[in-house]
């Protein structure tokens, strides 16, 4: 073997977002030697985007709010595939978890007795999400960044993992490669958790930076841990359609949180056209309605605009496909409409969503106070990945475990708004804890020598194959490129059966040209390299969306089929399961989902 | 479709030169599509660093016909494109290759400002009381999102690089946030006579000029920690009367 520089952890955790972040603080905690991997620099992860708030039933707001609702709210808005374990502890452990934010520094918006204040968010019942302006994803990440800084956690910033190692079944580590002289450097861990977060870069249109390339889904796979329900992808209502430049960045669902209202180019309010018959009840059916729940009436039900993502998104869709909507492909999002109710609106829009203001003028030059902006479905957030026990987070492989988006179960077919941020602190910390736990109680395994090698052979293949700057081997832009808007035409927002087979055919021969790409340049901060290297996660997750969502063949939560267009109750009490067979094939399967104990059985009953 | 011809510096540290690329630009772009759209089809190994492509991340710094700005929030329709538009990295940190330098000293330096301490909860369940109007001044400087362009301008760090002596207007923000947290117990005031050496900051405003997230740098933060410390160190009358009294509770201790 080469000779590689080896650093030695106890926990060596992948991913310094929030769930990462909040790993490697309970690990460090615990009193084991924590190591924290990140594709950027520290602080830069796709966390900074996350805008509403954190779902947490503190009930600071309304305190009709508790851990019943919100466990009921979360599988009533996964369509209850959720992984009904994850949902209750994810329920009952946010409020810990929020407060514990505020003791390490974190500075939340306050309510007139200055307690943490709530607002409101789509599928969740009472104002639940702890926030900071539009920008609580920033104030998330820093906190632990600036709290975790103090523990002596090993942070090795602008590394890129290449695969786990193995010790039989056993993970023990993993190989990475750091960006700034593209050495390859051997990481020896007796845990491995996995904070990669999402996968969005699969898709043309999306609200995820270069990082979502769905690294901890493909390199947990690799590994043999199986993965459950990657045909859940969510597409947030709300992305941004002009100018084409910024096309899919995110729109912040607290513009509708604060009464933003959905129009099409009629003028015409259209949610209210269609409210599903398990949500009538909590909905408001005249426009006065939604504005007094806007503003806390406590007897006032939800606007349709606060419905769940997956049933707004595709309400966008038709109002575009009939022909109704916006002049650039999407739909209006007005909460400039608002001054016609409170005197100061412009002040008030502006300091409840300062970056969204900023965001607008900025990019777009509209005055979001004064204009409606143009919005259509963006790819968000993946609710499938890789299967974890609920309460400890390991993976079915031993030592490898995993949280937060990268990790799958809380959410089911459709993530609430706010729910991301409270799961990263949750199972975060509960990765971390039960990584030290297992690091104590098993020793350090044995890294397989000819396996770094023959990482460190593939990955730098791609300079081998005489690309030159002129031309010759195609790059790795170009197989991405084409990757992102197959995956965005025939594995989308509507899905069939037809298409996904096609999707299929494309992503077979895509495969063979993302073993062939060839790279120029040498190995010190080369983005072409990266992008070579990032395509084999990529495909792999693209795969398994793919095969998934054939598999399951009904309409649920994100997954919209058109060839299938209702529920199916068979498929209700079933997760699709991904998993590599022995001679490296992708493979799908149905499984049982373990019947709710009788007293979350009886939660729901009440909360109906 | 339009073109415009983009000035921008390859190299690493052992030098570099300005190479020119000519790429298509259509409306609404930012200097970092151009960017992309170049690296993707003339220089797959232009490096550069971005994340969020929104102004949140503050990843994609550098210096756009001289400025100090985000590539992510600067439109093209802002900038003169009849000429070449050049970008460079940003200079107050050592270079590693074409637009990306290492501004791991922020890191190194950050570790060194004393943690937040917050004050025993105000309530039974652990939770703590604040007044919105006392924390938004705090909430103000945690919109911070560690582009480091203020530190770039900086002439203590860029022109005299006083690394070791200055913690810089990131820092100093930082640390202001600290010390004017509700919550915080902390004493930072002689670490940053000394330590941070906020005296070399002769508040020529620089940084607060180029801040992406429009937080009054200078005004907000530096001054009145550099009236603190005058206070603390330099008021014979407030020394002599100090000697008196016991230490005033946090004006902000009061739920």
């Amino acid at each position: 073997m080469a000779d590689y520089q080896t650093h030695e952890h106890d926990v060596l955790i992948i991913g310094a977002g929030g769930a990462g972040l909040r790993a490697a603080i309970e690990a460090s905690t615990a009193g084991v030697k924590v190591g924290l991997i990140c594709k950027s620099l520290l602080g830069k992860a796709h966390t900074v985007m996350a805008e509403g708030g954190i779902a947490a039933a503190l009930a600071n707001v309304d305190d009709r709010d508790n851990w019943r609702v919100h466990f009921s709210d979360t599988m009533r808005g996964g369509q209850y595939v959720n992984n009904w374990r994850m949902a209750e502890i994810h329920a009952k452990e946010a409020p810990d978890r929020v407060r514990e934010l505020e003791a390490w520094g974190a500075v939340f918006d306050r309510t007139p007795d200055g307690r943490i204040l709530q607002r409101n968010f789509g599928g969740h019942k009472y104002p639940r999400l702890a926030h900071v302006g539009d920008r609580t994803g920033l104030e998330l990440i820093r906190t632990l960044q600036d709290h975790g800084i103090h523990q002596g956690i090993d942070v090795h910033m602008e590394h890129t993992v290449v695969t786990l190692l193995k010790d039989g079944e056993r993970v023990v580590g993993a190989l990475a490669y750091e960006r700034e002289r593209g050495r390859f450097k051997v990481f020896k861990a007796k845990a491995v958790v996995l904070a990669t977060g999402g996968l969005g870069r699969a898709y043309k249109i999306t609200s995820n930076s270069w990082e979502g390339t769905g690294d901890g889904v493909g390199l947990g796979y690799d590994a043999g841990a199986e993965l459950i329900d990657m045909e859940f992808v969510q597409f947030h209502p709300t992305g941004m359609v002009w100018p084409p430049s910024v096309v899919g960045i995110l729109v912040t669902e607290g513009v509708r949180g604060e009464g933003g209202i959905l129009t099409n180019n009629q003028g015409k309010r259209f949610m209210f056209d269609s409210i599903p018959d398990n949500y009538k009840a909590q909905t408001a059916d005249n426009a006065e309605e939604g504005w007094r729940y806007c503003q806390g009436d406590k007897n006032a039900r939800r606007p349709p605009e606060l419905l769940t993502r997956d049933h707004v998104a595709r309400c966008i869709v038709r109002e575009i496909k009939e022909g109704r909507g916006s002049p650039h492909g999407g739909v209006f999002l007005d909460i400039a409409w608002i001054k016609e109710k409170i005197a100061d609106s412009a002040a008030h829009i502006q300091r409840k969503l300062p970056s969204m203001y900023h965001q607008f003028k900025q990019l777009a030059d509209i005055d979001i106070t004064q204009e409606p902006m143009e919005v259509g479905p963006t790819t968000h957030y993946a609710m499938g990945g890789i299967r974890v026990d609920a309460d400890t987070q390991m993976s079915n492989v031993p030592g490898l475990f995993a949280a937060g988006e990268c990790a799958a179960g809380i959410n089911g077919a459709n993530r609430l708004g706010g729910n991301s941020l409270s799961d990263i602190i949750v199972f975060g910390k509960r990765a971390g804890e039960f990584a030290a736990k297992y690091v104590k109680e098993h020793g350090a395994g044995q890294v397989n020598n000819d396996q770094i090698d023959e990482a460190v052979r593939r990955s730098l293949e791609p300079f081998e194959r005489g690309a030159t700057k002129g031309g010759g081997a195609e790059g790795p832009y170009q197989v991405q490129a084409e990757l992102q808007e197959m995956m965005q035409d025939l594995v989308g927002i509507v899905r069939t059966e037809d298409e996904m087979q096609r999707a299929l055919d494309g992503l077979g021969k895509l495969w063979e040209r993302a073993r062939k790409v060839a790279v120029y340049g040498h190995r010190e901060y080369n983005p072409g390299w990266h992008t070579a290297i990032d395509l084999h996660n990529l495909m792999t997750v693209s795969e398994a969306i793919t095969r998934s969502a054939i598999e399951r063949k009904e309409s649920r939560g994100a997954h919209f089929r058109e060839d299938y267009e209702n529920k199916d109750a068979a498929f209700g009490k079933v997760n699709t399961v991904v998993s590599k067979a022995a001679d490296g094939t992708m493979q799908v399967r149905r499984e049982s989902i373990p019947e709710m104990p009788e007293h979350l059985k009886q939660v729901i009953e009440e909360m109906k | 479709m339009n073109t415009a011809t983009f000035s921008i510096y390859r190299g690493d540290s052992n030098g570099g030169k300005f190479e020119d690329y000519t790429t298509e630009v259509s409306e609404g772009m930012v200097v970092l599509d151009a960017v992309h759209g170049i690296q993707s089809a003339q220089a797959n190994d232009l490096a550069c660093r971005w994340n969020c492509k929104a102004g949140k991340c503050g990843s994609c710094s550098a210096e756009i016909n001289g400025m100090p700005r985000l590539m992510c929030m600067t439109r093209l329709n802002s900038l003169p494109l009849d000429k070449p538009v050049t970008i460079e990295p940003i200079k107050a940190f050592p270079h590693v290759r074409d637009l990306v330098t290492d501004v791991s000293w922020n890191f190194a330096a950050k570790m060194k400002i004393k943690k937040f301490k917050p004050r025993p909860p105000d309530a039974p369940d652990g939770s703590w009381r604040m007044a919105q109007g006392d924390i938004d001044r705090v909430q103000e400087f945690r919109k911070c999102i560690e582009c480091f362009l203020c530190q770039d301008v900086c002439h203590v760090l860029r022109e005299h690089n006083k690394h070791e002596e200055f913690i810089g207007p990131r820092l100093l923000v930082y640390t202001a946030a600290l010390e004017m947290h509700p919550l915080d117990t902390e004493d930072r005031l002689q670490d940053l006579k000394d330590a941070y050496g906020i005296g070399y900051c002769n508040i020529t405003k620089c940084c607060t000029k180029v801040c992406p997230e429009d937080i009054t740098i200078t005004d907000n933060a530096i001054i009145p920690l550099k009236e603190r410390v005058v206070d603390e160190f330099y008021d014979p009358l407030k020394r002599a009367l100090k000697l008196l009294r016991p230490k005033p509770k946090p004006e902000n201790d009061h739920v």
